[in-house]
């Protein structure tokens, strides 16, 4: 676990616990000051990171450990902040204990072809800005990180980019 | 956002209209697999609807059955169209480029005409 994480929780590998997690993804972004379309995004790709952690790292079993950590870089806004946020980014953390798999096979399948599956690496690399996965190296040979970064757009220059027009 | 998953089904002549109400997600994605498949299967179908008006997210998962179920209407010569997706669900439609693979409505009764 992060220990400057903000926020931290381990849940077990079962997807009812999956839309508590976007729950909390959207709001914590949305209270540090981001729109909510990159809210929206932070939230997909963290449930799309559990997903793949629960289907293939765990082949499905409910009761796995898995850990989520946010970091606001910048800082965080106080009730008594009336300025521009300064959270100028969210890292999100996400680590597991299954078998470690090669790194080199965790890529985006070929859009082109139209099929069921296999989404779920494309959609957190457009989504975020930065995406690592890594082993961990704290649990002998076991464990994967996957660590995501989403810079903040501020409201004005968003606006200046896409007109005044935010996205639900 | 919603949590479990409920699907309602309306029948007009050969068109079935698909009412999904939740969250589309992995936990709840064969609820819809499932509503999809039996209406798929009502004699006399001809198009699916597919009304995303009450489904404010949905992950790969659903994307996923969607797919599957276009695909398998294509096999019989049915059509299958979605109507009305929220912005979160039209969002992963186009980061997943599938905004050209479906028939996409912006009513129902639209989606009816497709």
């Amino acid at each position: 676990m992060d220990a400057q994480a903000n926020i931290s929780l381990k849940i077990e590998s079962n997807t009812l616990f999956l839309s508590g997690v976007r729950e909390l993804v959207f709001h914590v972004a949305k209270r540090v000051g981001f729109l909510d379309e990159q809210c929206s995004q932070m939230a997909l790709a963290v449930d799309e990171a559990i997903c793949n952690v629960i289907r293939h790292g765990y082949g499905r079993a409910p009761n796995r450990p898995i850990w989520i950590s946010l970091l606001c870089e910048g800082g965080i806004a106080t009730p008594e902040t009336t300025s521009e946020s300064p959270t100028s980014g969210l890292k999100i953390v996400i680590e597991d204990e299954a078998k470690q798999v090669d790194l080199a096979l965790i890529k985006s399948r070929d859009l082109d072809e139209i099929r069921p599956g296999g989404l779920g690496v494309h959609i957190i690399q457009q989504v975020m800005d930065e995406v690592k996965y890594e082993h961990r190296t704290d649990l002998g040979g076991l464990g994967m990180r996957l660590t995501m970064r989403k810079l903040r757009v501020p409201a004005a220059e968003h606006a200046a980019q896409h007109g005044d027009k935010e996205c639900a | 956002m919603a949590g479990k998953l409920s699907v309602g089904t309306t029948r007009a002549g050969d068109t079935t209209i698909l009412t999904p109400s939740g969250d589309i997600d992995i936990n709840s994605q064969p609820d819809m697999a499932a509503a999809l498949k039996n209406s798929a299967a009502e004699t006399g179908v001809q198009r699916l609807v597919v009304d995303l008006t009450g489904v404010p997210y949905m992950d790969s998962s659903g994307v996923a059955t969607l797919i599957k179920a276009s695909q398998d209407a294509k096999k019989r010569g049915h059509k299958l169209v979605l109507a009305a997706p929220q912005a979160r669900v039209s969002s992963i439609l186009q980061i997943a480029k599938l905004g050209t693979f479906f028939t996409i409505a912006p009513s129902v009764d639209e989606a009816k005409l497709r």
